[in-house]
Parts: structure tokens; C-alpha cells; sequence
């Protein structure tokens, strides 16, 4: 797997992993780090950073620093697997359209258009007042949110890939869709499409937080990133640490995500090998 | 040219240059180009010759440092000047034609107002519309008074090429520098272009620097000819000396790849791969891959010496080297004249583009068969449809009306509802290496699945028979390790013949093959073609717009125009005596050799 690690190497994607990687770290082993429960109250509330309770306590009086730590694997998890279903909805339309250059091409993409007319947030809020509060619902209805756009890209990235040469070779050959899609489109689009997929993953937790800041979507006593800094921005001059933490944590993990996707995309875009020298021929 | 004595408007003295980081790319060019001179500088791709033709405008790309040595354009230095003084030179003392007109013009800008902005930049007030109207009839585009008012993308390529050779005389510079400006348009346009530069310089004086990798085209237009190779000035003279008695074993290489209908031989490519930036040997550079090498020639590097006043050469053994007894073969070796079986046979096809609103088909009613073991050339200008034929068959492109027969038996029109073993017998190749391989396969994995789809190969015995076509190619079996992105044009093509002769073809489609190389690979591609055709008895359809390609490697020839067949017959009857009046156009625009050349 050393070819896919290569990305690792170029300074933004050793700096982007590692930030990424300690965020991850902290959101998996917080819960077993927690010096307190996170939902139960362990002092008077909003006092500042003190021996018993390193970064304070929030509005409730519950530990800041077992919040944080309890905090992130809602977060995270919810973001990315609206993002993964967004992927692979949004590329498996986008190949069919791109790719089968039929009547499909024009029903799939004017559908889409649809979706994209939609402005974001209220079509969640519909989705949830019409199937209830759920994480389920949350996720569909932000992958549905992204998918449309995703799959524009796909299909003219596609559009572009089809009419190559070793396309082409694979159709005379005979190939069924799935194979010639499988080998030679898809290897092909994944630098376009992944370029913005740090983007995509930042801005499902942006509307998975907002969903929670209006009460639709994770509900207290529930410790999450995104619900603290609503549940402690009014608190902030009191103490600061209870909305600035969580904040730094979602934007560290903005950064690092954004920083590792950019250098996927570059290494993507090169060839796997360093150039070696010229072979002399005949 | 009789003026000897007349100062040169270009005198270019010892330029060097080279990358950032310390390789040269241009060493030590030497040249001069005289009031309404054609300088044609040719060489293969990655020779030098374009960066040393945009340091004429005083430009150097990304990455490029001038090193040392002097550039003057109409009695004024060039180099190290900055930006405000450049920007008054360039366009009204030293213009230029770039190669891809579409990417030149601004397609936001009508092309009378691109021609004016040039007006402006250099002439104060007056009579401009007068002079945008003037410049356009110079190139002969001057008869509709709407031309002005267009948008580049309503033009067709000749024509956009015309605007931007428009633009870079309006302001009646001096000298004008082209780059490669008819590549990628086909030959009848070449021709009227190339036309029309003589005749620009005829009534103007304007002198031209011609940068081109076919010797071909330069050769009947240029004055003068200086041939580059890796960064340095090999050979330079008259352009009838130095193609009647070249004295560079490179120039003669680069003569002898020529395809040229009127003069038919065996194409010898030159073996090798042309040396890259950072790559350059000890010694001659063109050392490696010379036929006259000796043991001082990778030793020390030949200098400029002048054979005859006007000619100078870069070989140590100009002296001893008689490079005139080319053998001249008569082009196909006998082409077996045993009346075979047709293999495959198109009738009454027709062809349409599911985007085309007009009701014209890109094919109508085409009919032919190519025998067993022949090759039959498909000629046409670009949208004639030769290569959506080309597709029908491959079963790429389904037709609109018309039956394709492979062996007798009628075939269906997608690939998908062809038998195995048609799919197996019929192999296409196609127009450009740089998009036919799978960027992100290597080599191997590419020539390997034709082998497990079509033959139905294990993965062992596939893996065995990799390193077989590729030395079958005359590749090293190494490359099979290696990613498109690290081989160069021609090395791409072979594999991709490889691909194709992995499945044991009968029938191979060969697509423009060889138009995106140049001339040097395209005669070593050419030459490896024939010799398969020979040993594996392949039948080949060689869609192509070369006439000289034609006449080495085809035994019947079909002639497209618009969609439809005009004249079909064996090479040497269409070639020496044409009977439809297109035909005779084509072949009159062909790019060939003066008389007297080697």
C-alpha cells in the first residue's frame, strides 16, 4: 500500500495526517480518557480552568474537558458517513450519466437540477418534520444534500474519461460497463472528484450542526462538538474554554482534512513512480 | 540570397540557456536571418528549437534562465530588457504565430477586435478599422465585411490561423516568428497557409523563422534551414544544399524519414529516442544513436565548422562521411499480388452523429472490402468521416444504415453483440498515444487484459507472453514495469500496437497512428507496422491524411471527401494518375521534397 501512502510524504499531507489523526484519536479514545461523566454535573457552573476540572465547567456545571473528549465521535461519524453515502450516490449517478451517453444522461442530470434548486437546510428541515428525528434521517438528508453536486462533477469528469483511448479499447473489446467503468474510467476521475471532498466532509458538519443547533438533530444531554458551542456561546466571557475547545477541535479537523485531500488529489494526479531515465528503443 | 552584404534583421550569437536548476536546454546557438528571409528551425521534439525561437520575442517559458550569449531583433538587443520595453517591441519589430490558434484567440473577442488591439498598442489614433480591414485582406479574408465582427470559435482552423498570421504582420514587423503554425491542420489548408506566407513575405519583405519538426514542409518554402538537435545547431545553410548534401548524419536521418508519395522508399527511422533536458551525453549528442559513431564522438563535442561559406555542420567526421548513396527502395517491397479472399467488406455504410442537427450524415453510402494480407489507406481531410468509419468497424460508432461483413459473415454494429472471436480478430489503434493508455496501469497490466479477455489466457500464461509483444514492438520487456506518463509519443504508440496484437488480430484499424509523432518516430513506427503486416500476414485499414505515408505503406488507396468515397485504386494509379479532381488537389498540397533532394 505504499503507492496510496505516497501523499504522506509532500509536507501538507504529513501535516493534514497528522492533524487528522490526532482529532480521530481523540474523538475514539476520549470516552475511556474522561476524567468525569460527561452528562453529569461536577461543580458550579461556568467557573474557569482549575485543578478538579482542567478546562472548566460548562453551563450546567458539567467537565469541559470530558465533554471534548466524549464529544467528537458523534461528530465525526455522523459527518463522514453523510459524506461516504454522498460519494457513493452522488459518483454511481454521475458514472451512469456520464458514461451510458443515453436518454438516462438528460433524466438523471435535470433531476438534479431539481435537487440543487432546493436550498440545503430547508430541504433537511422537511425531510425531518415529515420522517421524524432521527440520526438515520440526519444522514440520508445531508448525503442528499451533497450527492447532486457531486454527481455534476462525476459525469463531466466521466464525459472527459470516455472518449480515451483505452475507454474505447475496453468497449471494442467487449467488456461489460461495470468492467470498463471499474478499470478504466473510475482510477481516471478520482483526482477532480476527490479534490473537494475535505470541503464536502467540513460542510456536512456544518450542517450537521446547525440541524443540532435548532433542536432537530442530536438532542442534550448529549455531548457533542457542534451542540456545545450552541449549548456555551452565550457563556462565552464566563468561560471561554467551553465553546473555544470544540470549536478548535472542528476546525483543526476542517484543516487537517482539507490539508490531507489537497495532497491525495496532487499525488493522484501523478504517476505513481518517480521518472526514471529514458529507456532507449528498437 | 544574393544579400550577403545587407545587415541581418535577426543575429542570434552564442545564446545559452537553460533550467533553473542548472541543465542547459540551448547551448551556444549561433544564427542570423536577412531582410525577407525564411529560416526554417527544425529539429525533433524536445531539440530546443521553440525556446530558442520565443527568445527571439525576448521571452523565456516557466523554469528557463538566459545563461549568456545575444539576441537582436531589427538592430536592438533583446535580452535582459524589461518588461515595458519588450512589450513595445514585440508585434511591431518581432511577431508571433503560435501553433494552436484556438487556444491563441481570446474566444471573447471578436477577431477584428483582437487584430485592433494590437493597432493600438503600437499606433497612435487613425484610420484603425482601415487598417484591421487591410490586414485582413492580406491574409485573404478581406472579401466578407462581417469577418471582423466573428468570434474565433466560428471559424474554422485555417481560418483562426489566418487571424493570428493577421494580427502578426497588421503592424508590419520586420520579422515574424511561426511555431509550428500548420501543425494539427490538414494538408489542403497547410498548403494555402504556407502560400500565403511566401506570399507575405514576397510583397513585405517580412523575414520568418519557421519552427518545425517535418523537414518536408519547410523545404520548398525556406531560404535557409538550421537543424537543432539537443540544444545545439547540428547543421545550417541553404535550404537546397542542406537537403541535397546534408552533411549531418542527423539531417540526413531526418531527410530519410520523410514519407513522400513522389519518391517512395523504405522509411528508416532513427533508432533511438531523441535525449531529453538534463540528458545530454559527454560527447556529440547524437552520438548514442548514430550509424557513423566512433569512440572520439563520445568524447568531446564537435564544433560549428563551415563546409562550404554559408554551410556550417557539428560533426567530426563531416569530412570522411559521404552521406549521399541513400539506397532508394521502390516503397512497398512487392506487394504479394495474390488475389486473396476479402476479409472484410462495407457496403452501402452510412453513418450519423447523434448530435448533428443537421440532416447530412458524417458517412454516406461507403463501400469497400480490404483483402487478406493487404493494407488499404483511407485518405481525407479532417471531418471527412475516415475516422468514423474506422470506429464502425471497431464496433465503437453503430451505423445508421449499410452492413460491415468480417470473413463473410454480416457483424453487429456495438462491439458488445460481436462474437469473441470477431472482437478478438478485429484490433484498433488509435490517434493519440497520449490518451490511449490507461495513465494509472502499467505498461504490463495493459497489454495483459486484451490477452485474458480476448484470449482467455490465465493470468500466468498471460503474464509469459507480455515480454514476447513487447520485444515483438521492439520495446525492452522492462517497460512492462513502467507508467504511460515515463514513456515518451512514440514508445506509447508501440505499446499500444502491442495491445492491439496481444489478441492475435486479422484485421487492424490503424486510426492516424502516427500524426501525433514526429516525423523521425512516425518512420520508425511506420517501419515496425510493415514488418508485422509481413510476418503476421495482418490485413490493415490505415486511416491516415499523409499522403506520403500512403505511398509506404499501403497497396490500395480510398479517397474520402465530405462523407462520401470519391476515388478508390491501387497507390500507384491514384498517386501518379488521379482521376477525381479532389485527389489531385490533395496530392498537389502534399508536403513533398524539391527534386534535388537527397
Amino acid at each position: 500500500m505504499s503507492d496510496a501512502l505516497r501523499f504522506l510524504r509532500t509536507p501538507s499531507g504529513a501535516i493534514g495526517g497528522g492533524i487528522v489523526l490526532f482529532v480521530v484519536l481523540v474523538a475514539a479514545l476520549g470516552p475511556y480518557l474522561a476524567p468525569h461523566d460527561p452528562t453529569a454535573p461536577v461543580g458550579i457552573p461556568l467557573t474557569g480552568s482549575s485543578s478538579h476540572a482542567w478546562l472548566g465547567t460548562d453551563f450546567l456545571g458539567r467537565d469541559v474537558l470530558s465533554r471534548v473528549l466524549n464529544g467528537g465521535r458523534s461528530v465525526i461519524g455522523y459527518a463522514a458517513a453523510a459524506t461516504v453515502l454522498a460519494y457513493l450516490v452522488g459518483m454511481a449517478i454521475g458514472l451512469i450519466a456520464g458514461y451510458t451517453r443515453s436518454m438516462v444522461d438528460p433524466v438523471l442530470m435535470r433531476t438534479v437540477d431539481v435537487m440543487l434548486a432546493f436550498p440545503p437546510l430547508l430541504f433537511l428541515l422537511v425531510l425531518i418534520a415529515g420522517a421524524g428525528t432521527s440520526i438515520t434521517v440526519l444522514i440520508i438528508g445531508v448525503a442528499a444534500i451533497q450527492a447532486p453536486a457531486i454527481s455534476r462533477i462525476v459525469r463531466t469528469a466521466t464525459l472527459e474519461v470516455s472518449t480515451r483511448g483505452y475507454v474505447e479499447a475496453g468497449i471494442a473489446r467487449g467488456e461489460r460497463a461495470f468492467a470498463v467503468v471499474g478499470r478504466e474510467v473510475l482510477p481516471n476521475i478520482l483526482a477532480p472528484v476527490l479534490v473537494d471532498a475535505g470541503l464536502r466532509f467540513t460542510y456536512s458538519i456544518l450542517i450537521i450542526a446547525s440541524v443540532n443547533f435548532l433542536g432537530l438533530g442530536l438532542q442534550p444531554p448529549n455531548s457533542d462538538w457542534a451542540l456545545m458551542i450552541s449549548e456555551n456561546r452565550t457563556y462565552i466571557q464566563l468561560n471561554a474554554f467551553s465553546v473555544l475547545v470544540p470549536a478548535a477541535m472542528i476546525g483543526l479537523l476542517t484543516i487537517g482534512i482539507n490539508l490531507t485531500g489537497d495532497a491525495i488529489a496532487r499525488s493522484l494526479g501523478r504517476s505513481y513512480v518517480p521518472r526514471t531515465t529514458r529507456s532507449v528503443t528498437s | 540570397m544574393s544579400a550577403v552584404a545587407v545587415e541581418p534583421v535577426v543575429r542570434v550569437e552564442n545564446l545559452c540557456l537553460g533550467l533553473q536548476s542548472g541543465e542547459p536546454v540551448v547551448d551556444g546557438v549561433t544564427f542570423s536571418v536577412g531582410p525577407g528571409e525564411i529560416v526554417g528551425l527544425v529539429g525533433e521534439s524536445g531539440s530546443g528549437k521553440t525556446t530558442t525561437a520565443l527568445s527571439l520575442l525576448g521571452y523565456t517559458r516557466r523554469g528557463i534562465v538566459v545563461r549568456g550569449g545575444t539576441v537582436e531583433v531589427g538592430g536592438e538587443s533583446v535580452l535582459g530588457r524589461d518588461r515595458r520595453a519588450l512589450r513595445g517591441l514585440r508585434g511591431n519589430t518581432v511577431s508571433y504565430v503560435p501553433q494552436d490558434p484556438g487556444g491563441a484567440l481570446n474566444p471573447s473577442m471578436r477577431v477584428g477586435d483582437a487584430i485592433l488591439d494590437v493597432l493600438r498598442a503600437h499606433r497612435r489614433g487613425g484610420a484603425a478599422a482601415e487598417s484591421v480591414r487591410a490586414a485582413l485582406e492580406r491574409v485573404e479574408l478581406g472579401r466578407d465585411p462581417r469577418f471582423a465582427g466573428r468570434y474565433p470559435h466560428q471559424l474554422s482552423g485555417g481560418q483562426q490561423q489566418r487571424v493570428t498570421i493577421a494580427m502578426a504582420c497588421v503592424c508590419d514587423p520586420p520579422v515574424a516568428v511561426l511555431d509550428e503554425p500548420t501543425t494539427g491542420l490538414d494538408v489542403l489548408t497547410q498548403d494555402r497557409i504556407l502560400a500565403e506566407l511566401r506570399r507575405l513575405r514576397d510583397e513585405d519583405g517580412m523575414a520568418m523563422v519557421y519552427v518545425t519538426h517535418d523537414l518536408a514542409v519547410v523545404s520548398q518554402r525556406a531560404d535557409r534551414i538550421t537543424v537543432m538537435y539537443a540544444g545545439r545547431v547540428v547543421e545550417n545553410g541553404q535550404a537546397s544544399d542542406v537537403l541535397e548534401r546534408p552533411r549531418h548524419p542527423y539531417t540526413r536521418a531526418l531527410v530519410e524519414a520523410i514519407p513522400d508519395f513522389r519518391k517512395p522508399r523504405a522509411l528508416r527511422g532513427i533508432t533511438g529516442v531523441s535525449v531529453g533536458v538534463g540528458e545530454w551525453p559527454n560527447g556529440c549528442a547524437f552520438a548514442p544513436r548514430c550509424a557513423y559513431e566512433q569512440t572520439r564522438c563520445h568524447e568531446t563535442v564537435p564544433v560549428l565548422e563551415e563546409t562550404v561559406p554559408g554551410h556550417h555542420v557539428r560533426c567530426l567526421r563531416w569530412m570522411e562521411l559521404d552521406l549521399q548513396a541513400g539506397e532508394r527502395s521502390n516503397g512497398r517491397a512487392a506487394g504479394v499480388a495474390v488475389e486473396s479472399a476479402p476479409l472484410l467488406e462495407v457496403s452501402g455504410l452510412e453513418a450519423r452523429y447523434r448530435s448533428s442537427r443537421s440532416g447530412a450524415p458524417a458517412v454516406a453510402d461507403v463501400s469497400f472490402a480490404v483483402e487478406q494480407g493487404r493494407c488499404v489507406a483511407l485518405v481525407g481531410e479532417s471531418g471527412s468521416g475516415k475516422t468514423t468509419i474506422g470506429r464502425c468497424i471497431a464496433g465503437l460508432h453503430v451505423p445508421a444504415a449499410g452492413t460491415i461483413s468480417f470473413d463473410g459473415v454480416p457483424i453487429a454494429g456495438t462491439a458488445r453483440r460481436r462474437p469473441l472471436e470477431v472482437r478478438r480478430r478485429i484490433q484498433i489503434v488509435f490517434q493519440n498515444p497520449f490518451e490511449s493508455l490507461n495513465p494509472r496501469q502499467r505498461v504490463r497490466s495493459s497489454i495483459i487484459r486484451p490477452l485474458r479477455v480476448l484470449r482467455r489466457l490465465s493470468r500466468a500464461e498471460a503474464e509469459r507472453e507480455v515480454g514476447e509483444l513487447l520485444e515483438r514492438v521492439k520495446l525492452p520487456a522492462r517497460l512492462g514495469e513502467r507508467f504511460p506518463v515515463e514513456l515518451s509519443g512514440g514508445e506509447r504508440q508501440r505499446v499500444a500496437i502491442a495491445r492491439a496484437l496481444a489478441a492475435r488480430p486479422d484485421l487492424l484499424v490503424c486510426d492516424e497512428v502516427t500524426s501525433a509523432l514526429d516525423v523521425s518516430v512516425q518512420a520508425a513506427v511506420l517501419e515496425l507496422l510493415q514488418e508485422l503486416q509481413r510476418d503476421l500476414r495482418l490485413s490493415m485499414l490505415f486511416i491516415t491524411h499523409n499522403l506520403g505515408v500512403v505511398a509506404c505503406i499501403a497497396d490500395s488507396v480510398l479517397v474520402m471527401d465530405r462523407g462520401s468515397l470519391c476515388e478508390t485504386g491501387t497507390v500507384s494509379e491514384v498517386l501518379a494518375q488521379p482521376s477525381h479532381d479532389y485527389t489531385r488537389r490533395l496530392l498537389a498540397a502534399a508536403p513533398c521534397l524539391p527534386d534535388g533532394a537527397l
